[in-house]
C-alpha cells in the first residue's frame, strides 16, 4: 500500500510537470518589475483579494526573501546575500517538488551585446547550480539569458547598473 | 597612409599628355593631404520624356543625378554639386561635354535616362576629367523601373572606383534591428534597406526579440538570433521566401552568428552550463563542430576573407580581448593588448584590418587594428558606439550608437579616416547593422 502511494505521487508529479511545460506562457516572462512579489500585502491574498494558491507564482513571491540576486561588475559568483536569497528559494522549492522554474540572467548595459548574452547565461547557471547543490533537481530548472535586453532600472549610472546585473527566478505555471 | 591615384592604366595613358590635370583628379582614401575632389553631377537628360512606373524620365534624370551626388558626397572624398546647384545638360552634350562650362569642378558626371519599349529603363553614366578634357569611364545600366535607384548607385560606384581605386560599395543593403518602445522592454524587428536608407522594409513583426542579423555572402539569406518561444537561438531567414528555419537543433543558447566567406558555414557561439565557446556548423544544418574550449567566454567569431583564420573575443585572460586562430581552432593567439576591453571583432572583406568595439574610460568606441594587432586606431568618440560592420569594399564601417540614459540607438557610419562620420537615416531607432555585399 505504501509503495503504491509513492508510485501515485510520482505519477502525479510527472503529470503536473508535463502540464506546466504545456502551459508555459507564449509571451516573454513578465519583466522583473512586474514579478517582484513584495507588494506589501504580506498576507495570503493577492491584491485582487483571491487566496494565494500554495506552490503558485504568487506564493513563491510572498514566501521567498526575493526572486532576484545581484552580481558585481563582470561577476557571476554567488555572494553571501545571494546565498541567503537562493536558500529561501530552495526551501520553498523543496516544499513544492512539482514546480518548475526558469532563471533569467541579466546584465548591465556596459558590456557588448554578445558578451552580455554569455555573461547572462553564466549568471543564470550560477544560480541554477546553487539551487541544484541545495537539493533541487536540475530537471526542474531551466535558464535563459537576456543579456542587456531587459534592464530593470532604466538609468545609465552605477546604481541602475548594479540593479540590472541580476538573476531572477520565475515560477513556471 | 596610402595615396591612391586614378586607376593605373588610365594614369599611364594620360600622364605624358596631361600631367598637371592628372594631379588634380585623384582622391585620397585614408585621409591625408587632399581636400574632397570637386565633382559636378548635373541632371541627366532624356531623349524623350516618357511616363514610367518609377515616374517620368525627366524627373528620374534629376533624381538619379541627385543620388549619385549624394553617394559621392557621403563618401567624404568628393565635394559634389548636384542638379539643384547646376544647369541643365542637353542629350547632345552627354557624350560631348561643354568642358568650359564646368571649370569650377575637376570631374564631371553626365548621363541620360531612356525608357525602353519593353518597360525597362536604360541609364547611361559618363565620367569626365574637366581639366584634361577626357572621358575617364562610361557605364550603361538596364533596370526594371522598380530598381531605378540601383542604377544611380551603380553609376556612383563606377565613379568612386575609377577615381579612388577602391572597390564599390554604394549598391548594397543593410540589414539591422529596428527598435521602438521603452528601454526596459524594447520591441525589436528585423529590417532591411539600401545603404542610403531607401527601400526600407520590415522582415519580422516584433513579437520576439531579434538580435545581431548578418548577411549571407550571396545576400539571399540572413542569419540572426531570435527569442521565439522563449528559446534564444539562431535562425536563417530566406529573403526570397520570407521563411526562416532553426540553424542548430536541440541546442542550448546559441548566438553571435556570422557566415563563412563562401557561405557554406556559420560561425556561432553556444553556451552550455555557463560556458560559452565558438563553434562552426554547416549553413544547411547538421552537427556543430567545436572550435574553442577555454573555460572563459569565447564568442564573436569572424572569418578572414580567405576563410583560413578566425578572429574572436575571449575573457580567458580576465577581461574581453581579441584573439586570432586558425579555422580549425588551432594556434590561438591574443592580438589586443591596450587598456580596457575589446569585443565584437569583425574581419575586413579586404583582409587588412579587424574592426572592434573598445570599452574603456566609461565609453564604447569603434576601432581598427591589423590582424596581428598592430596599428590600432579609434574611429569614433561617443558614449556608446558598438558593433561595427564593414562596407563591401572594406573602407567604411557602420555601427550603432546608444544614447546615455535613454538607451535609444541609431545607425552611424564612419570611414577609415575617422573624420567622415554620419548618421544613417532609419524610420525609427536602429541597432546591430550588418552591411551586405555589393549587389550583382
Amino acid at each position: 500500500m505504501t509503495k503504491f502511494s509513492t508510485t501515485l505521487i510520482v505519477a502525479t508529479a510527472l503529470l503536473a510537470t508535463a502540464g506546466c511545460a504545456k502551459r508555459r506562457p507564449e509571451v516573454l516572462p513578465p519583466g522583473p518589475g512586474q514579478t517582484t512579489g513584495t507588494d506589501g500585502s504580506g498576507g495570503t491574498t493577492t491584491p485582487g483579494g483571491s487566496a494565494v494558491v500554495p506552490g503558485s507564482r504568487a506564493d513563491f513571491q510572498q514566501s521567498v526573501a526575493s526572486d532576484t540576486i545581484n552580481f558585481g561588475l563582470d561577476q557571476f559568483d554567488i555572494d553571501s546575500s545571494a546565498r541567503a536569497v537562493l536558500d529561501s528559494q530552495a526551501q520553498w522549492l523543496a516544499r513544492y517538488p512539482n514546480v518548475r522554474v526558469t532563471i533569467e540572467g541579466h546584465c548591465d548595459e556596459r558590456g557588448t551585446r554578445e558578451y552580455n548574452l554569455a555573461l547572462g547565461d553564466r549568471r543564470a547557471n550560477a544560480a541554477a547550480s546553487y539551487l541544484a547543490a541545495r537539493g533541487i533537481s536540475s530537471s526542474r530548472i531551466t535558464t535563459i539569458s537576456y543579456g542587456k535586453e531587459r534592464p530593470l532600472s532604466l538609468g545609465s549610472d552605477e546604481g541602475a547598473w548594479a540593479q540590472n546585473r541580476r538573476a531572477v527566478t520565475v515560477v513556471l505555471q | 597612409m596610402r595615396k591612391l591615384t586614378i586607376a593605373l592604366a588610365a594614369a599611364l595613358a594620360t600622364i605624358a599628355s596631361a600631367p598637371a590635370a592628372l594631379a588634380q583628379v585623384e582622391v585620397d582614401i585614408e585621409g591625408g593631404i587632399s581636400a574632397p575632389l570637386p565633382i559636378a553631377v548635373p541632371a541627366m537628360p532624356t531623349p524623350q520624356v516618357t511616363s514610367t512606373p518609377a515616374g517620368s524620365t525627366d524627373a528620374l534624370g534629376r533624381q538619379l543625378a541627385d543620388i549619385v551626388a549624394t553617394d559621392l558626397r557621403n563618401s567624404g572624398l568628393f565635394k559634389a554639386s548636384g542638379p539643384d546647384q547646376l544647369g541643365a545638360v542637353t542629350m547632345g552634350q552627354v557624350q560631348a561635354p561643354d568642358y568650359a562650362a564646368w571649370s569650377g569642378a575637376q570631374a564631371l558626371v553626365q548621363g541620360y535616362v531612356r525608357a525602353e519599349g519593353n518597360g525597362t529603363l536604360t541609364i547611361g553614366c559618363y565620367l569626365y576629367d574637366v581639366f584634361a578634357r577626357t572621358e575617364l569611364t562610361r557605364q550603361g545600366f538596364n533596370v526594371s523601373p522598380g530598381e531605378w535607384r540601383r542604377a544611380a548607385h551603380k553609376c556612383a560606384d563606377a565613379i568612386y572606383t575609377r577615381l579612388s581605386g577602391e572597390g564599390p560599395y554604394f549598391d548594397s543593403r543593410i540589414v539591422y534591428v529596428s527598435e521602438t518602445g521603452p528601454k526596459g522592454r524594447r520591441i525589436k524587428r528585423l529590417a532591411i534597406m539600401d545603404q542610403d536608407g531607401a527601400n526600407h522594409r520590415f522582415l519580422t513583426n516584433g513579437q520576439s526579440i531579434v538580435l545581431t542579423p548578418r548577411f549571407a555572402p550571396n545576400q539571399q539569406s540572413i542569419v540572426y538570433m531570435s527569442y521565439v518561444n522563449d528559446r534564444p537561438a539562431l535562425y536563417i531567414y530566406d529573403l526570397g521566401t520570407a521563411k526562416q528555419r532553426l540553424l542548430v537543433q536541440n541546442a542550448s543558447l546559441t548566438f553571435a552568428p556570422r557566415f563563412s566567406p563562401d557561405g557554406r558555414y556559420v560561425l556561432f557561439s553556444m553556451a552550455q552550463a555557463g560556458n560559452t565557446d565558438v563553434y562552426r556548423v554547416a549553413a544547411a544544418g547538421g552537427s556543430p563542430q567545436r572550435l574553442t574550449n577555454s573555460p572563459g567566454i569565447d564568442t564573436g567569431g569572424s572569418y578572414s576573407p580567405d576563410g583560413s583564420r578566425i578572429v574572436f573575443e575571449s575573457d580567458r585572460s580576465g577581461g574581453q580581448q581579441l584573439y586570432v586562430m586558425n579555422a580549425d581552432g588551432s594556434n590561438q593567439q591574443r592580438i589586443s593588448f591596450g587598456g580596457g576591453r575589446y569585443g565584437t571583432p569583425v574581419w575586413s572583406p579586404r583582409g587588412d584590418l579587424i574592426a572592434f568595439t573598445r570599452q574603456g574610460g566609461g565609453a564604447f568606441r569603434i576601432g581598427i587594428m591589423s590582424p596581428s594587432g598592430s596599428g590600432e586606431k579609434l574611429l569614433s568618440d561617443a558614449w556608446g558606439d558598438e558593433g561595427p560592420s564593414w562596407s563591401p569594399n572594406g573602407r567604411v564601417l557602420t555601427y550603432f550608437r546608444s544614447a546615455q540614459g535613454s538607451g535609444r540607438a541609431e545607425l552611424w557610419s564612419v570611414d577609415l579616416t575617422g573624420t567622415n562620420s554620419r548618421r544613417i537615416p532609419t524610420p525609427i531607432d536602429g541597432s546591430d547593422p550588418s552591411w551586405g555585399p555589393i549587389r550583382p
